[in-house]
């Protein structure tokens, strides 16, 4: 039998046909639909006259546009309530499911797709979302589409791609001590670069990512985005079944037996061949932080600014419009630099473990007062577990502030802005010109950075006050 | 539905020499609210465009009276970032019917494709050399057929050939879109659907 890998084994099992000479129709087994993304494709299917296929195979949630405080009133901000209205209306005419603002399962649709159990290994996913990309945590094909492709899966359940290729990124060894699964995707772009991974899925595998926690896996294929990549996956393994065990929307009984014995053989067989293979080894991993407009340019917290003499042409006017913007100069040290805003949160970093690791880090000591945090769970269930855990307590008594869920600062959409020139040291995924606000100075970081930063108001290896 | 067909057209073009061009410098996030796909060319770049008054910034390209056309030229990795279709559809709504560069980000690509906009991907050499051509003379004219996969310099007769998915190639030039084709294949889903169990 010819030697597979897991990208293959779930590829294979979901295409339709082949067009011949173009893309293939791929099968989708979960849609996640938000506001934002969504609007355009029901006005097109209502002009063509189509219903959506198959409703039950289709889960909505508000989140990139809503407001992370007093989320029990109606939303101030006029567009944005039309928007979250119009998911609303949708939903209501078309007969999806939906967790609207206040419904005890809402969130981020990337982080309630897999507390749900929505999400399960061997599934194809998509949603109008870049960071779909999360869902590759259970050995899923999950990628981001475009609001023409949310129009194709409501109208067919189906979707034109043309078969990426395969590239396998392995980290064996142990991590050190204060990194992260964070720390493991911004290495990596910062090798790679935004552009490595394109036209590619990857497999993550090595020592060091079975070691992760699903939730780190999460964060880890979460970012493959951001080296391009349509998505990034992980083989199913103990882990993955115990974690999907018993959620609400996970099979049960003899459906879970089989489902389970299915799941067992999503691996990559040996001899399988991928296009592209890196290799990293855990101890040369640091805690990162980003120097730059995009999530490659990032650097150890130690480190200093590459000084750009090596580069010419665009990529030199590149580097230095990206170190302007920043403020920060050719060659420098961050460390020790003064921070304005620490935001923990998004698709990346708002689990229940990233707040655990945070109100850790933080309990005892005292907020910076210089330093503005907004700290904003994942979903609904995140922050309830996180008031159970009295990890809320800790954090208040600490100087710090919850807010409620939603992507809040990741994108800046609704009134979660970062102001012009300031510097945020942000869990979240990218840092581009703008994203946090207009101007707004953004450095990605894993929570432990950012919370060692919101103690400090300095940029600050966590490392030293561990 | 039908999009508008592709046909061989010459223009000029708008040069950005500019790397990692992601979605939210092409449309910034807060201009992604509406409802109803229209007037997203206004943002097209806005934060680069217009300054904190909303004033136009004088020497951005798309202000600069010096260029003009419907070929917008960028530096590598085009389009990264965010899937916000909403950034093919600014592009497209301001006027540019291609956009060149070495090297486009995956989702960026598929979505301009789906949407009638042409990214034609040349050579880092080639794109230097057309970036050098427009920065000494901005009226430098370039010709584009699909139909032959040809992107042209007219003066100098110089042509490059780019590569497309020839289903791609045919729905551009037809105005066909993949939905048209998917619910035209409603019967192998079902049969799909039914072998799955």
């Amino acid at each position: 039998m010819e030697a597979k890998t897991l990208f293959d084994k779930v590829w294979d099992a979901h295409v339709v046909k082949k067009i011949e000479g173009g893309p293939s129709v791929l099968y989708i087994d979960r849609h996640f639909i938000h506001e934002v993304t969504s609007p355009v494709a029901f006005v097109g299917l209502e002009k063509r006259g189509l219903k959506v296929f198959h409703p039950e195979l289709t889960t909505a949630t508000p989140d990139h546009n809503i407001p992370t405080i007093e989320q029990h009133l109606p939303i101030k901000d006029e567009l944005s309530r039309k928007q979250v209205n119009t998911l609303l209306s949708n939903c209501e005419k078309y007969n999806i499911p939906l967790y609207g603002l206040n419904h005890k399962w809402a969130g981020i649709v990337h982080v309630i797709g897999p507390e749900l159990g929505l999400t399960l290994p061997g599934m194809t996913i998509v949603c109008g979302d870049s960071h779909t990309s999360t869902h590759g945590a259970f050995g899923t094909i999950a990628f981001g589409i475009g609001t023409s492709e949310v129009e194709m899966v409501l109208a067919s359940q189906c979707i034109l791609q043309p078969k990426p290729k395969k590239m396998r990124i392995t980290v064996n060894g142990e991590l050190k001590k204060g990194v992260t699964a964070k720390d493991i995707a911004l290495y990596i772009i910062s090798k790679i670069s935004t552009s490595g991974g394109t036209g590619h899925f990857v497999e993550f595998a090595g020592s060091a990512i079975q070691s992760l926690t699903m939730e780190g896996r999460m964060t880890l294929c979460n970012m493959s985005i951001e080296c391009g990549a349509r998505g990034g996956m992980i083989a199913p393994d103990e882990k993955t079944i115990s974690y999907v065990k018993g959620r609400e929307f996970a099979p049960s009984g003899e459906a879970w037996d089989k489902a389970e014995a299915y799941w067992r053989t999503l691996i990559t067989d040996k001899g399988a061949s991928f296009d592209t293979e890196y290799t990293y080894d855990a101890n040369d991993i640091d805690p990162m932080i980003t120097y730059g407009t995009n999530p490659g340019m990032g650097m150890g917290i130690k480190a200093s600014i590459p000084d750009g003499s090596d580069l010419e042409g665009s990529d030199k006017i590149t580097f230095e419009k990206s170190l302007n913007y920043m403020g920060f100069t050719a060659g420098e040290k961050l460390e020790g630099k003064p921070v304005d805003y620490v935001f923990v949160g998004s698709c990346t970093n708002g689990r229940i473990e990233d707040l655990r690791v945070f109100a850790n880090f933080v309990k005892g000591k005292q907020k910076a007062e210089s330093v503005i945090a907004w700290i904003v769970p994942g979903s609904k269930q995140v922050e309830k577990q996180a008031q159970e855990e009295g990890l809320t307590d800790i954090l208040l008594a600490a100087g710090f502030k919850f807010r409620q869920p939603g992507c809040s600062a990741c994108l800046a959409m609704n009134d979660d802005k970062i102001p012009a020139g300031k510097y945020a040291v942000s869990t979240s995924n990218r840092n581009f010109e703008g994203r946090q606000g207009p101007s707004a100075r953004t450095m990605l970081a894993s929570p432990l950075v950012a919370a060692a930063a919101a103690i400090t108001g300095k940029i600050t290896d966590p490392r030293d006050l561990m | 539905m039908a999009l508008d067909k592709f046909a061989t057209f010459t223009s000029s073009a708008i040069p950005l020499p500019i790397e990692n061009v992601d979605t939210d410098q092409i449309i910034p996030a807060r201009f992604l609210k509406a409802v109803e796909r229209k007037g997203f060319g206004d943002n097209l770049f806005r934060d680069w465009r217009y300054d904190k008054a909303d004033q136009p910034v004088a020497d951005f390209v798309l202000n600069n009276p010096r260029y003009s056309g419907t070929i917008l030229i960028a530096g590598k990795n085009f389009g990264s970032g965010s899937s916000r279709e909403h950034a093919a559809w600014a592009i497209y709504d301001f006027g540019i019917k291609v956009v060149v560069s070495s090297f486009y980000a995956d989702i960026f690509k598929g979505n301009a494709l789906n949407n009638g906009l042409l990214p034609i991907q040349v050579s880092e050499e080639f794109l230097k050399h057309i970036f050098a051509l427009i920065d000494a003379d901005p009226t430098t004219e370039f010709k584009v057929d699909l139909e032959n996969q040809s992107f042209t310099i007219v003066k100098t007769n110089e042509s490059v050939s780019f590569e497309i998915n020839p289903y791609k190639k045919e729905c551009l030039i037809m105005g066909y879109d993949d939905i048209d084709y998917l619910v035209n294949s409603k019967e192998d889903i079902l049969a799909f659907e039914k072998q799955r169990g």
